[in-house]
């Protein structure tokens, strides 16, 4: 394990020093030591238990870079959107400015590579990046820390409200089985500012590549911001995140994760509620077929008084797929009249898919309000006969089904053309799935 | 029509039919009468298609067709159509999609065009006023939170929508006050056709005084133990089903 572990530090240590400013250079190397003290995960450790990334190891990883296929603006069309929303495209994990629009400078948002950044004056992400994404505990994240080199800066000014949603598109391309994109995003809502982010992960390969990517979001007093994910990578890779948010006071999260693709996908989406006043609402949804494994790990952390989180999360699970849910909730000593809510419900369609679902409440505040229910069950199967006894077919009545106990999560999206992507996504994912 | 012959079937190993034969031609209106237990609603089920119910003996023809060969959806495109007794919520599917979707896919079995979304509302909005049916419950989930009336108002506003062949109303007037029974079976026999017909089981005889059936039966352990007109259902009402089991027992002394 050691040796697998030198060399999958050693398969990014050659990466380019350019994106390397001083004060992050120092953050770089104590994330290094990080990661090679925590070690690469083992199924013996409690915050992995369900979740065997060792196969991870046994591609030959190396940095990907630009330089399999050529990748043109129709291969990514059918990831964007909508033409008129500004769009970021990573070609194995570099950014492809020809492929990119930008959001227009009055709309208050700014967009970038964070290479980019770094190489000018990297000054404005000095106090945020890097700075909240704990890699203290997580090897991964130490390891995203230690060898990033790209990923997508987003920044709404105080106030600003911009009509479109800013679309960060990551794609794998390479032909060569390990290739690895340490993806780095920094995404900061002003003051009062009404944001709204989408990253799609996707394949333009069928070849087995792995991810592994952070992303801190920064939530200024009264901020807007909703922040979807959309995993949808090929079935041979692996797939490995962190969504740490940081909210200030009477902010308010939206955060979506929906997770399709991977052979091995770990989620860990986190918000820090580090003010009065501060709402989170964790949405999301996985759809396991296949010998898939997705697995989420929440926490959403009350620091202070008066917040509130949501927490939504929905699972379909077919064929040996395995779904884990793991909802951390901390509410610290301080945090009273905290109102925080947890559900997840799974449905599983065949008798070798799993689930594991956990809630994990820590709770050190006397005042407050905790809920939390899991649910596990089957396709109803008296109304899978009402619906076919109108005529509708087996594969028809199954999809609506499936579609229904999607719903709830697909509609908190406010955004129309995600929600139209999802729903075609879901209409043909299960229709192999016995009744 | 519908042509029964010496049926049997059962669920789990237990025989419920047991050698029930029934001829229905277009036009005419059917009753099935029995006590509890005596094979009502496993006779709808094995119609309609149900996966529990296992058919050990006879046959079923429907229009020529096999019927107990085909799927529910498959009898449902043909022309069958069940009012539930317990009518199913189905949150999260709504119920215009759901029904719309329904219609479709019968018309399309029939060769017919299918419906856009505005033809269809118009279409809904005709066959509202035959249930009064109050329409913002058709943009709610299926029968989510409907009352037990509303409920069965609207299968057989489903009925009136799907336009089936034959319809078979599965304790239709359990649970349904005197005036909803009177707006439910006013749309039953609105619907009535020279070329429909219509099996209505039932345990007791009110729902008969509005939906008056050409034929009643009495269906005893599995099998029809007596036939008649309209009225054997008021004689049965007046001396109970004990009255028909003696005369099957007396006739079978001879």
């Amino acid at each position: 394990m050691i040796d697998a572990l030198e060399k999958s530090l050693d398969a990014f240590a050659s990466a380019d020093p350019r994106v390397n400013p001083p004060w992050l250079k120092s953050i770089r190397e104590a994330a290094r030591a990080r990661a090679r003290q925590t070690g690469f995960p083992n199924t013996r450790q409690e915050e992995w238990r369900f979740t065997n990334v060792a196969p991870l190891l046994e591609l030959p990883l190396h940095a990907a870079a630009q330089n399999g296929r050529q990748v043109s603006a129709r291969d990514i069309e059918p990831f964007r959107f909508a033409p008129d929303w500004p769009c970021l495209v990573f070609v194995d994990g570099c950014f492809r400015g020809d492929l990119s629009s930008l959001p227009p400078r009055e709309s208050g948002v700014e967009a970038d590579s964070l290479r980019t950044r770094l190489n000018g004056n990297a000054a404005e992400l000095q106090n945020d990046l890097a700075r909240h994404a704990s890699y203290d505990a997580n090897f991964f994240t130490a390891l995203n820390t230690a060898f990033f080199q790209d990923g997508a800066y987003v920044s709404a000014a105080d106030d600003a409200k911009p009509e479109h949603p800013v679309h960060l598109l990551f794609v794998a391309a390479s032909d060569k089985p390990g290739a690895t994109a340490q993806t780095r995003n920094l995404i900061l809502a002003g003051r009062c500012s009404e944001l709204k982010v989408v990253e799609t992960y996707a394949s333009l390969t069928a070849a087995p590549h792995v991810t592994n990517a952070v992303t801190e979001l920064v939530l200024g007093p009264g901020a807007r911001l909703e922040h979807c994910r959309l995993q949808n990578q090929n079935q041979a890779s692996f797939h490995v995140a962190t969504v740490q948010a940081v909210q200030e006071k009477d902010s308010h999260l939206l955060s979506h994760s929906i997770a399709t693709g991977a052979r091995v996908a770990r989620n860990q989406i986190q918000t820090l509620l580090n003010a009065p006043g501060a709402v989170a609402v964790l949405n999301g949804l996985y759809l396991g077929r296949d010998d898939q494994l997705i697995d989420h790990h929440t926490v959403v952390d009350h620091a202070m008084p008066n917040c509130e989180s949501h927490e939504f999360y929905n699972g379909v699970l077919a064929d040996r797929a395995h779904g884990v849910f793991n909802g951390k909730i901390f509410v610290r000593r301080d945090a009273q009249k905290t109102n925080a809510k947890q559900t997840n419900r799974n449905l599983v369609l065949s008798e070798n898919a799993i689930i594991d679902t956990k809630p994990q409440l820590e709770i050190f505040a006397d005042d407050v309000k905790c809920t939390h229910g899991a649910t596990v069950g089957q396709l109803d199967h008296e109304a899978l006969f009402y619906l076919r006894s109108r005529g509708i077919s087996a594969a028809g009545a199954r999809q609506m089904l499936i579609r229904a106990f999607a719903g709830g999560v697909v509609e908190r999206i406010t955004m129309q053309p995600v929600r139209e992507r999802l729903d075609q996504l879901l209409a043909g994912r299960f229709d192999h799935a016995q009744a | 029509m519908l042509e029964i012959r010496n049926l049997s079937a059962g669920v789990g190993g237990k025989e419920i039919l047991n050698g029930l034969s029934l001829t229905v031609n277009p036009g005419e209106v059917h009753a099935i009468m029995g006590p509890n237990g005596s094979g009502k609603s496993t006779l709808a089920g094995v119609l309609a298609g149900r996966g529990e119910y296992e058919v050990t003996g006879g046959s079923v023809t429907f229009n020529g067709a096999d019927l107990l060969e085909m799927k529910p959806e498959e009898r449902a495109r043909a022309g069958i159509f069940l009012a539930f007794q317990y009518p199913v919520e189905i949150p999260g599917v709504n119920s215009t999609v759901f029904l719309r979707a329904a219609l479709n896919e019968c018309r399309k079995a029939r060769h017919d065009e299918e419906l856009d979304s505005f033809e269809f509302l118009t279409l809904v909005k005709e066959k509202t006023k035959l249930l009064e049916l109050d329409t913002t419950l058709l943009s709610r989930s299926v029968n989510e939170g409907f009352s037990g009336g509303e409920k069965k108002r609207n299968e057989i506003f489903q009925m009136a929508v799907l336009e089936p062949t034959l319809a078979i109303l599965d304790e239709t007037d359990s649970g349904l006050d005197i005036d909803a029974l009177k707006v439910v079976a006013g749309g039953v026999n609105k619907l009535r056709r020279p070329d429909n017909a219509t099996l209505v089981i039932t345990h007791y005889q009110r729902l008969l005084n509005y939906i008056v059936p050409d034929f009643v039966h009495v269906l005893v352990k599995g099998r029809i133990l007596k036939s008649g007109g309209k009225e054997l259902a008021l004689e049965l009402e007046a001396r109970g089903y004990d009255w028909v089991l003696e005369g099957a027992a007396n006739r079978n002394h001879d």
